[in-house]
C-alpha cells in the first residue's frame, strides 16, 4: 500500500470569483494530471458557483520567498516612505489633489 | 529541531498578536503535533460522516430528499478534502493519514459510530450533530493555524445547508402522522446524549484542552460549547414539537442558561475505544473503498504517464 504513497503531484487551485476581480488561492489537490486537477478543481472548490474560471498549478511549479528571509527580503521598500502619497504635504484649501 | 530563542520568540508574538501561523513559520514540534492529530481527526470524521447518512441514499422518500443528502455526502467528501489538503501543509502525507485512519491508528468522531434506523435519522443527524459541529467549528475558523482556519471558514458556509435541511426535514415529518412523529421523537431519543458526548469530555477530564487554548487553536472548553449548544437547541426542539430526553434540563434564571444533566461519561470511553455498535463496520467500509479504488489511482497514474501530462505514479 505505501507503494501508493505520494504518487500524485499536489497542485494549488485558484478561481476567478466573476469577472473583474482576480484568481485568488482556494487550496490545493492531489491529482494525476492537469487535466484531472481542473475537474477535481472544479467538484472541489466551485460546488455552488463559487468561480467563473479556474487556475491549476503544480505545486512545485511555484517559486517563493521564504518568511525566514521576510525582513531583508522585503526591506527594500520599508525605507521609502516617500512612495505613498501621504507623504507630501498639501495646504488643504488646495482643491482636487 | 532545536528552536531558536529568536524563532521561538517570533512564534509566541505571533499567537499573542492574534496573528496567524502560516505553513513555513518555524513552530514548536509539540503546536505541529497537535494540529496534525486534530485536523487528520476533523478530516477523517467527514469523510466517515459520509456513512451513516448513505445509509439511506437510496431508500431516500423522494427525488428531492435524495438530490438533498446526495449534495450533503458530497459536501462532506469535499470538507474531508480540505481538511486533508490543510493537514499537508504540515508536512504530513494524505496518503499517510488515510492508512492510519484504516489501521485505527487514529481516530474520527465517536458519533459516526451510531447507526442510522429512520429517515428520520437523517433530520437529527442535520439537526443537532451538524448542529453540534457547528458549535465547534465557528471558533475554529480564528484558530491560530492559517491553513485550518481558512478550511474551517469554507466549511462553515457549507454546513448551515446541513443543519437548515435536517430541522426542515424533521419539521416535515412533524406535520404527518402519529408514526412519523414518533419516528422523529426515536431518533432524537437515541441521538441527543451522543450529541452532548461530541463537545469532548469534561473539562477536568480533558488534558489537552488547556495548551490548546494557550496556542489558540482551541477557542472556548469543552463544557462551554456544550452549554451553547444546549441554549440553542432547547427552543429549536420546543418550537419542533420533540422532548429532549433528559429530566434534569430546567431553565436557570440566574444563570441565563439551562441546566442539563450529566452525559453517560463510560459510554463515550466504550465507543472511542471501539466497543461502538458501527465501528467495525464504518473502518472495514472505508477499508474497502480504498482499497477498490485502488485500480483507479494506478489507471489515473498510467494514464497520466503515457500522455506526458503529469509525473504519474514514478515512485
Amino acid at each position: 500500500m505505501s507503494g501508493e504513497r505520494a504518487s500524485w503531484p499536489l497542485y494549488e487551485v485558484f478561481v476567478r470569483p466573476r469577472r473583474g476581480l482576480n484568481h485568488v488561492h482556494v487550496g490545493s489537490l492531489h491529482a494525476a494530471d492537469d487535466r484531472m486537477a481542473l475537474l477535481a478543481a472544479r467538484d472541489l472548490y466551485t460546488r455552488r458557483n463559487e468561480g467563473v474560471s479556474l487556475w491549476v498549478v503544480r505545486s512545485d511549479a511555484i517559486t517563493a520567498s521564504s518568511p525566514d528571509e521576510q525582513d531583508p527580503f522585503f526591506a527594500p521598500s520599508g525605507d521609502k516612505v516617500y512612495r505613498h502619497p501621504t507623504f507630501y504635504p498639501i495646504p488643504e484649501d488646495v482643491p482636487h489633489i | 529541531m532545536e528552536a531558536s530563542a529568536e524563532a521561538q520568540s517570533r512564534f509566541e508574538a505571533v499567537i499573542a498578536n492574534e496573528q496567524r501561523v502560516e505553513p513555513r513559520d518555524w513552530m514548536p514540534e509539540a503546536y505541529r503535533a497537535t494540529l496534525v492529530r486534530q485536523i487528520a481527526q476533523h478530516a477523517h470524521s467527514e469523510i466517515i460522516g459520509m456513512q451513516p447518512e448513505g445509509n439511506w441514499l437510496t431508500r431516500a422518500p423522494s427525488l428531492r430528499r435524495k438530490a438533498i443528502l446526495l449534495a450533503k455526502a458530497q459536501d462532506e467528501a469535499g470538507h474531508g478534502l480540505y481538511l486533508y489538503a490543510a493537514a499537508e501543509t504540515l508536512g504530513v502525507d494524505r496518503a499517510e493519514l488515510t492508512e492510519k485512519l484504516i489501521d485505527g491508528r487514529q481516530k474520527y468522531s465517536s458519533i459516526f459510530n451510531y447507526p442510522t434506523l429512520t429517515f428520520a435519522d437523517v433530520g437529527v443527524i442535520g439537526w443537532l450533530v451538524d448542529g453540534a459541529a457547528i458549535c465547534n467549528q465557528v471558533p475554529l475558523c480564528r484558530c491560530s493555524y492559517g491553513p485550518y482556519a481558512r478550511a474551517m471558514v469554507r466549511i462553515c458556509k457549507e454546513e448551515s445547508f446541513h443543519q437548515r435541511q435536517g430541522y426542515e426535514l424533521l419539521m416535515t415529518l412533524m406535520a404527518g402522522t402519529d408514526a412519523q412523529r414518533r419516528m422523529v421523537q426515536d431518533a432524537v431519543d437515541r441521538w441527543w446524549w451522543p450529541s452532548l458526548m461530541m463537545f469532548g469530555p469534561p473539562d477536568g477530564a480533558s488534558p489537552n484542552s488547556e495548551r490548546s487554548m494557550a496556542w489558540r487553536i482551541k477557542r472556548h472548553s469543552n463544557d462551554e460549547l456544550r452549554q451553547r449548544f444546549v441554549d440553542m437547541t432547547v427552543p429549536q426542539a420546543e418550537h419542533l414539537g420533540v422532548t429532549l430526553p433528559d429530566p434534569a434540563l430546567a431553565w436557570n434564571e440566574e444563570r441565563g442558561s439551562w441546566d442539563f444533566g450529566e452525559p453517560d461519561w463510560s459510554e463515550l470511553m466504550q465507543v472511542i475505544k471501539g466497543q461502538g455498535p458501527c465501528n467495525a463496520q464504518r473502518v472495514d467500509r472505508r477499508r474497502a473503498a480504498h482499497e477498490d479504488g485502488a485500480w483507479v489511482r494506478e489507471a489515473a497514474s498510467a494514464y497520466a504517464v503515457k500522455h506526458g501530462r503529469g509525473k504519474g505514479s514514478a515512485e
